[in-house]
Order: structure tokens, then C-alpha cells, then sequence
């Protein structure tokens, strides 16, 4: 039965049935309440004999999951943003330990300048760290992709992150089906670990590895990532079986027979996007959109095969590669190297800016206008731009863009 | 407090009287071809490495203690690397290196997953250098002893980065030369600032056990951490570690370099309890801090090709301080 | 669907309001979406919450920029805060106040929305004994829209609020709706 609940108590209720060993718990907006939530239900006994370690940092709740599960008990941990920068070692020595996590991270802008809405730039910017990134687009996908994020990381021996775009979804209140915790427990059988520590069988884990070994240990990693390609849709389809739901898998297309002009992108903003295709829909516009679900591994197939009968292809996205463009972009090229296909980089949202349906209209005006570029900014405002580069070469008060900024408007008063 | 005799080693020339005069109950765990070798040999470790030897001694104690049953979990560092060199590996006890700075964390977390199986018969280990100890590893290592998380966690402290090259770190002695302190003319080597006392801090976190050894006395430090095992919670050894390399010392004098640290005060050894010191090794033949300097190169410019009184005073003046502030005298 | 923005000040309860309209939308049957506007939650500055309220599941999470209805909790942001931006012609409008919309200068909004004003303050001191005006204004909401139903309201009231506590939201809502119901019949 769905209840109307906040999207990160949900996912907390979730987790909790997941039946997790060990809760490293450390608070950064928009997390706080998964955290929290979490928290009490470890106090007020509910989930056994689970630990809750308060812990100094990010990184320290990342080493604190590496640690519990080296000796085969189930993490969990919840970060967004600057916290997960803060843990990125941490990562990427869990990813290559092969050990098998599960953390939500509630995407969050990186700064500077600090910025506490929602983009994508924090799991984006550890694209490379070897965890699988798997993109919610609600709520319901959010709780779903933990459920499966667990069967996939202790399948594989890779940890898992699932991002759900914070204050969004996180803050959201909205009905949600919290799978029931004996489905949950079917669904998530104990698994003996690949690796553990055990007295009674001691291993050394972390050894240092040479140039002799080190890249055929990076090229598992790699053939282990691309194993996850298969290993997720059937974990989506195995759950659709248990609990009466899709959710999850590589990619899921909307509305793509006949259309020319396909919208790609990750995370919530599919809903007004899926809006706005209906309404140009109903006018007749071949338009369709594309969500990406599973952001690493690449399911490069899948976009191939779903972008490839298109004219063209506006990838809207919540984080940027400075000095270059597009993040996810890059990997819908990629998949589509050698088609005809035209990939447009739309950069939006950054730092919370809404992305409006309005908006969005406009950009698939100008799309099947074919008058975007290659790169493009939504909503950017340009004049103010244009004035802060034109001022940037003569400053006209003593200190950076913020000074300069208050003078042109009148406001930067001398001292006396 | 145990009633353990405590055994006191004397040292003649570079032979160690001990084992052989004692009862065998009384040896150390060392001498014991049961014990559980836990860093077997076969490492790479230099030649006369004080840390290898503190290890030795700590693991295996750990392990007779609580009858095999312990994990670890160890910082990037010397110990790491010389005992893990891909494909081998000298641990005969279930190990895991994760990053630099966060062995504590990983260890706290090893004793929360541990408790949640109901498996709180294996005991965790933490161990790191002084650098991922009190330097990077400082705020994972304060979270810890802050929660109480149950892990004992063994500092060998060499004074400085050396598995990188001999860098300084925030445990490295004022006075001493390492690359990133180097004595040029005009400088001391490392500043002669206030220092950073782990395991003071450590015993300002209140938790049950906090003590300091060395390699100059084994048993003490077998003692120490069997005493440490014997207590749940949060536990802080703490052992000065001769690295002949770093220290630039011969190899053969590692043991009694260690002795001359305790000898002239600059190393108190001691034993604290939820904050408070309740036992000192005392002194047994007072040293001027000169006798230990002159043995190491790092401690080289402050005797050639002059000597360097102020910095010199600074120090005799610094142990005198630690002698009094601990009551290290047995003569007072 | 029905698209709602909610105004007024940290403290003040916008962000339970806006959550007990979905609670109240949710228990008829009704799909609904609820969630606050983000920035730094100091007390007593301007916050803005909203809710959807569907039959069909909402799938836009977008912050509401044409709102059928705005609720003003704080007769104090009329003139601060651009709390009509995007209001649909036609619109309705809810302020807690006990002035007249003429004498707070709103009596004539652009897009001719309907202006319905509330003592919400004055009501939750009487029921609550705290001058908290969501209850009230939200009992007003149920009067002059359809997207949900006092019944509903005063459960999901009750439901979020223990006890007596429970109740004397609900008789606050209660006391605004009949307020309105008796106001809006044929004389």
C-alpha cells in the first residue's frame, strides 16, 4: 500500500529492511533526514542488532563501511556533495578492494562556491571511482534502486551508489510503496562474501601490486563493471517479478517510436520532460525522451540502440566538465560513434536553477530548428554574464566579482 | 592493575640479558615457538627496522590474548608495505590495508560489523605509523577514542614519513633533521615548537587505556598490550620505533637507541587510565639527551661543525621538563 | 491538477501546511505532491512551499511557477516577496489576515484572481492558543476549492498533531471553513 511519505524517510524505511549490519551515519543537507531517520529507528530497537556509528566525517563513514564489510556485515551510509568528494580516496579503495557497499548519495551541487541544491556534479565527479551509479527519477525508484542496489553490489562484489536528486526528491512528499520487509529479506538472502576476514581462514587484503599486475587487477575492474551491464537488468526484471515494479534497469524510453528528436537525462527532471513530450505529443511533434538509469557502467548498447534511429539527441544534464562540456553527453557520443545521430550538450540546472517546462518547450523548439550548438547553457543568463567578463578587465572597486558586482550596481561605498 | 613481576632487561654491550635467566612463564612471548608469528619472516623491512620488531611483539601478544582471534586493520605506511609486497604477504592473521589516514575508521567499523554478528570474540587491531596517526589519520583515530569504538590501536612512531623518504611529520623530535626540516645552516632541523603528544591526547579523550613502550623493553611491552586486551573500548599504545634509516643510526644500535630515549627522558613510558597516568617506568641511570643524539645523523647538525648550544639546551631542558612533569626520577 | 504555492515565514508552519494538504488530498484518494523551497531555515525569514494535487501520478518535481492558488501565511510579504508571480488568471488567493483585501491594497490583483481573506492568526489563538495560522487557512482552502475535503483535513490534521493538540487544529480548520461556507451563502 503506498503511504504519503518524504522521499528520504522512504528511503530510510527501505534501508532498515534491507536489514543493514552497520550505519555509519555523518549529516550533510540534503541527507540529514535519512541520516536521522535511520538513527532513531537504531535507537528505538528496530533493526536488531545493527550498529549506528556517529561518525567525525564523510570519510570516516566510508572507511567505517570498508571495515564492516571486510568482515562480511552489511554498510550503509548516505553522503551528498562535499562529502563525497571528502570520502573520493575512500572510494576508489573500496571499488578496487571489491567489496560489496551500498550508499545513497542525495546529489547535491560541488562548490566552490557552496552551493546546497540540487545537481549532479557530486556522483558525476566520481564517474571513474569503479562504483556503479545507478540515477532515480522518483521517489518510488529511489526505494526500489536501494532493494536492488543491494542484490547487485553482494552479486558482484562492487559497490553501489544510488543518487536521487537532492531536496527534490529527498524533501518530496509524495506516495510511496515501501516493499515489505519479508519480500525485502526474499529478495536479499545473506551472501557468503568474496572476500572476509575470518580467523579461521585469515587473508591479507590491500596488498601493494606492482606495475608486473597492476593493470590486469584494473582490467577485472573494468570486466566487472561491464558484467554489471547484464547483471542489472536482471536484478530489475527479478524485482518487477517480486514486487509488481519497473524500476531500475539501463535505460527506459518514452515515447521514442518515430521520434525524431530524443531527450536524454538522468534523475527527476524526467517528469517535466516526460510532460513536456506528451504536450508536443499531442501537437503532432515527434519528440521522445530517453532516461538514463544506470549512469556507470555505460549501457552503451542500449543507448545505441534507442538513439540511434533519431535525428538528433538533446542530452539535458546537471553537471558540466569545465574546460570541455558535457559529461553524460560524451558517453551518448560515444555509444553512438559512427551513427548519423547529432548529440546536442544542454547543460542545465546547475546549483537548483529549476528547470522549467517552458524552458524546456524552447529548447526543442530550437532543436528541431536545428539551431543548437554543440554545447549550450539553459536559461543562461547572458547579459549578466556579458557585463561581469566586460568589468573582469577594469575593475572598478578593490576585490573580487561580488565587489565588483556591488558597484555596478551603485552600491559599493569607500571607505571613509 | 595485574600483579605481573615486572622484568627489567639490562642491557650489556649490544646482548641483551633476558629470556635465558628467567623462568619460562616469566619470558617473553617472543621466545615462545607456540606464539602465533604473525608477521612470519620474510618481509621486507630494512635491516635493524624497529617497527618490524614492535609488530612482532604487539600481534602476536594481541593474539595470544584473545587465543587467536583478531583482525586488523593497518594504515598505508612502512609496516604496510614491507609486509605486503604482491603476491606475498607476511600476515598470518586476517589483515586489511585500506587508505593512509583512515585505520582507525576502517577498525571501528571492523568492530561494529564484528558486534552486530554477535562475533565480539574476535578482537580489532588498528595499526599505523606516527604519520597516519597523528597527522592525517588524526581525526579518524579522535572519532574513535571519542565513540569508544572497541579497538585497541598501536601507534609506531618513528618520527617522521619515512616509507616516502624521511619526510617530517607532527611526531618528529625538535631538533631533527629530515627532508622537509632540513638543517640548513641557521636552522635547527625540525622546530623546536611545543610537539604533538598523542598519547597525552589520547588520555584527554578519557578512555580506559593509553600507554607508551618501546622496543627497548619487550616485556613491557607484551605487558602493556596484554593489559590493554583485557579491557572493551577504546585502547591507545603508543611505542617509539628506532627506523635506522630515517634516524640515520647503525642498525645494530636500534634497540639501545630506543633505551637512550627512555634513558634521558625524551620518551616517558607510562600507563594511563580514563585520563589519568597511573604508572611510570622510572629511570633507571639518568642520560644526558646528548648521548642519544650523537648515535643518529638526523641529530648530526647540532654537533658539527659546531655545536649548536641553544638548540642542545633546548632539548636537556625539554626532558628535564618530561622527567619532572612525569616523575621519571626514581631518585626524587 | 491543482498547483498551490504557499508563502510565509520560517517558524510559521508553510512547510506542514503544504504537507497536510497532501495528506488531506492523499487520504480521499487523490494524488499529491508536497515540498518546501530551499535556503538557509532561519527563523523568520520568507518560505515558500508547495503542493500539486492530482488524480493521476505527477511526475514534474519542478518548483511551482503557475500556481492555481497562493496561500499567504504572512500578510507582512504582500509587498516584500512576489508572492502573485505566475498566478493563473482566475486564481485564487488565501491571506491570513483580519483586514479587508481593499485594505491591504490586493483587491485587485491582475488576472482578477479571487481574493479570500482569513483571520487564520486569531483563529489558531482561540482553538490553539497559538496564534498558527495553517490550520485555519488550510480549513479556509477546503471551503473554496474542491481538492480536498474537511473530513480528510481534519484527520490528516489529527494524524500529524497527538492528542488534544490533534484537536484543536482541527476545530481551527473547522471554525475557518464554516467561516467561509456561512460567507459565501446566498444572504
Amino acid at each position: 500500500m503506498p503511504r504519503l511519505l518524504e522521499g528520504s524517510i522512504a528511503v530510510a524505511q527501505t534501508v532498515g529492511r534491507c536489514r543493514p549490519d552497520v550505519i555509519a551515519a555523518y549529516p550533510i543537507s540534503p541527507q540529514t533526514h535519512i541520516v536521522e531517520a535511520l538513527s532513531r529507528a537504531v535507537c528505538a530497537g528496530d533493526l536488531g542488532d545493527c550498529q549506528l556509528l556517529n561518525v567525525e566525517s564523510e570519510f570516516a563513514a566510508m572507511s567505517a563501511c570498508i571495515g564492516a564489510a571486510a568482515v562480511g556485515a552489511r554498510p550503509y551510509t548516505a553522503t551528498a556533495s562535499q562529502g563525497l568528494l571528502y570520502m573520493s580516496e575512500a572510494l576508489f579503495n573500496a571499488s578496487g578492494l571489491g567489496l560489496p557497499l551500498v550508499m545513497t548519495v542525495a546529489n547535491r551541487a560541488i562548490g566552490a562556491p557552496i552551493n546546497i541544491w540540487n545537481d549532479h556534479s557530486d556522483a558525476l565527479s566520481q564517474r571513474d571511482s569503479g562504483w556503479i551509479q545507478l540515477f532515480a527519477e522518483s521517489n518510488q525508484e529511489a526505494v526500489d534502486l536501494h532493494v536492488q542496489a543491494y542484490r547487485l553490489a553482494e552479486t558482484l562484489s562492487l559497490p553501489v551508489m544510488v543518487c536521487m536528486d537532492g531536496f527534490v526528491l529527498t524533501h518530496a512528499h509524495e506516495p510511496v510503496e515501501v516493499p515489505d520487509a519479508a519480500a525485502v529479506d526474499a529478495f536479499l538472502p545473506r551472501v557468503a562474501p568474496a572476500q572476509v576476514l575470518d580467523p579461521d581462514a585469515p587473508q591479507t587484503i590491500g596488498a601493494m601490486v606492482g606495475p608486473e599486475a597492476f593493470t590486469e587487477v584494473r582490467y577485472l575492474m573494468h570486466h566487472k563493471q561491464m558484467a554489471a551491464l547484464d547483471a542489472i537488468p536482471q536484478i530489475a526484471e527479478e524485482f518487477a517479478a517480486a514486487f509488481g515494479r519497473d524500476s531500475g534497469g539501463l535505460v527506459r524510453g518514452y515515447r521514442l517510436e518515430g521520434a525524431e528528436t530524443v531527450v536524454v537525462a538522468m534523475g527527476s527532471v524526467l517528469g517535466a520532460i516526460e510532460e513536456v513530450v506528451d504536450e508536443l505529443r499531442d501537437d503532432g511533434v515527434p519528440v521522445g525522451a530517453l532516461a538514463l538509469r544506470c549512469f556507470r557502467p555505460t549501457p552503451a548498447a542500449e543507448l545505441r540502440a534507442a538513439l540511434a534511429p533519431a535525428r538528433r539527441v538533446v542530452v539535458v544534464e546537471k553537471a558540466m566538465s569545465p574546460g570541455t562540456g558535457g559529461i553524460v553527453g560524451a558517453d551518448v557520443r560515444r555509444a553512438l560513434d559512427g551513427c548519423d545521430t547529432r548529440v546536442h550538450d544542454i547543460i542545465a540546472g546547475l546549483g537548483g536553477r529549476p528547470i522549467t517546462k517552458a524552458s524546456l518547450r524552447t529548447l526543442l523548439a530550437r532543436a528541431r530548428e536545428d539551431r543548437l550548438g554543440s554545447l549550450g547553457f539553459l536559461d543562461l543568463d547572458r547579459d549578466r554574464v556579458a557585463a561581469e567578463l566586460a568589468r573582469a578587465g577594469t575593475p572598478t572597486a578593490p576585490g573580487g566579482h561580488a565587489a565588483q558586482a556591488l558597484a555596478a550596481a551603485g552600491l559599493w561605498e569607500e571607505d571613509a | 592493575m595485574t600483579d605481573e613481576p615486572r622484568i627489567r632487561y639490562a642491557q650489556v654491550g649490544t646482548r641483551a640479558v633476558g629470556n635465558r635467566l628467567l623462568d619460562p612463564e616469566q619470558r617473553a612471548l617472543q621466545s615462545d615457538p607456540r606464539r602465533a608469528n604473525a608477521i612470519t619472516s620474510g618481509h621486507r623491512a630494512c635491516r635493524g627496522c624497529g617497527e618490524a620488531l614492535a609488530a612482532r611483539s604487539v600481534v602476536d601478544a594481541a593474539m595470544a590474548a584473545a587465543g587467536g582471534r583478531v583482525v586488523a586493520a593497518n594504515a598505508t605506511g612502512c609496516l604496510e608495505v614491507f609486509s605486503t609486497p604482491y603476491p606475498e604477504s607476511s600476515w598470518q592473521l586476517p589483515w586489511i590495508h585500506s587508505v593512509f589516514a583512515n585505520a582507525p575508521s576502517v577498525a571501528a567499523g571492523m568492530a561494529a560489523g564484528l558486534r552486530a554478528q554477535g562475533r565480539e570474540d574476535i578482537r580489532v587491531l588498528g595499526q599505523g605509523g606516527d604519520g597516519g596517526t597523528v597527522d592525517i589519520g588524526f581525526a579518524c583515530l579522535s572519532g574513535m577514542f571519542e565513540r569508544g569504538d572497541d579497538v585497541l590501536f598501536v601507534c609506531y612512531d618513528n618520527g617522521g614519513y619515512m616509507n616516502t623518504g624521511v619526510q617530517r611529520s607532527g611526531a618528529t623530535p625538535p631538533g631533527a633533521s629530515t627532508t622537509t626540516t632540513p638543517a640548513v645552516p641557521g636552522r635547527p632541523g625540525a622546530e623546536l615548537s611545543q610537539g604533538k603528544s598523542a598519547p597525552l591526547i589520547a588520555m584527554a579523550h578519557e578512555i580506559p587505556y593509553v600507554a607508551t613502550a618501546t622496543i627497548a623493553d619487550l616485556h613491557d611491552l607484551e605487558a602493556k598490550v596484554r593489559r590493554a586486551m583485557e579491557i572493551r573500548g577504546a585502547r591507545y599504545l603508543h611505542v617509539l620505533s628506532t627506523c635506522p634509516l630515517g634516524w640515520g643510526s647503525d642498525s645494530a644500535l636500534s634497540v639501545e637507541l630506543a633505551r637512550l630515549a627512555v634513558e634521558t627522558g625524551l620518551f616517558p613510558v607510562f600507563e594511563a587510565r580514563d585520563g589519568e597516568v597511573v604508572d611510570v617506568t622510572p629511570i633507571r641511570r639518568r642520560r644526558p639527551v646528548e648521548d642519544y643524539l650523537r648515535p643518529q645523523r638526523r641529530f648530526a647538525h647540532l654537533f658539527e661543525p659546531e655545536p649548536q648550544r641553544d638548540v642542545l639546551d633546548a632539548l636537556q631542558r625539554r626532558a628535564d621538563r618530561t622527567i619532572a612533569r612525569f616523575g621519571l626520577d626514581r631518585h626524587a | 491538477m491543482l498547483q498551490v504555492r504557499l508563502h510565509g515565514r520560517g517558524g510559521q508552519g508553510v512547510v506542514t501546511s503544504a504537507e497536510l494538504l497532501a495528506a488531506a488530498a492523499f487520504a480521499d484518494g487523490r494524488h499529491p505532491q508536497a515540498f518546501p523551497s530551499f535556503g538557509s531555515e532561519r527563523s523568520g525569514a520568507p518560505v515558500v512551499a508547495y503542493c500539486r494535487i492530482d488524480d493521476r501520478p505527477i511526475r514534474s518535481h519542478e518548483p511551482i511557477a503557475e500556481p492555481d492558488v497562493v496561500v499567504v501565511q504572512d500578510p507582512t510579504l504582500l509587498h516584500q516577496v512576489p508572492v502573485f508571480a505566475g498566478l493563473r488568471p482566475r486564481g485564487t488567493v488565501l491571506v491570513n489576515t483580519g483586514k479587508t483585501a481593499s485594505a491591504l491594497g490586493i483587491a485587485e490583483l491582475p488576472g482578477l484572481p479571487r481574493v479570500v481573506t482569513v483571520p487564520a492568526s486569531q483563529l489558531g489563538r482561540e482553538h490553539i492558543g497559538r496564534p498558527m495560522p495553517g490550520p485555519a487557512l488550510l480549513g479556509a482552502f477546503a471551503a473554496v476549492t474542491d481538492a480536498i475535503a474537511l473530513p480528510a483535513l481534519e484527520a490528516a490534521l489529527r494524524e500529524r498533531f497527538p492528542g488534544a493538540l490533534g484537536d484543536a487544529n482541527a476545530a481551527a480548520a473547522r471554525a475557518a471553513h464554516d467561516r467561509e461556507v456561512a460567507s459565501a451563502a446566498p444572504a
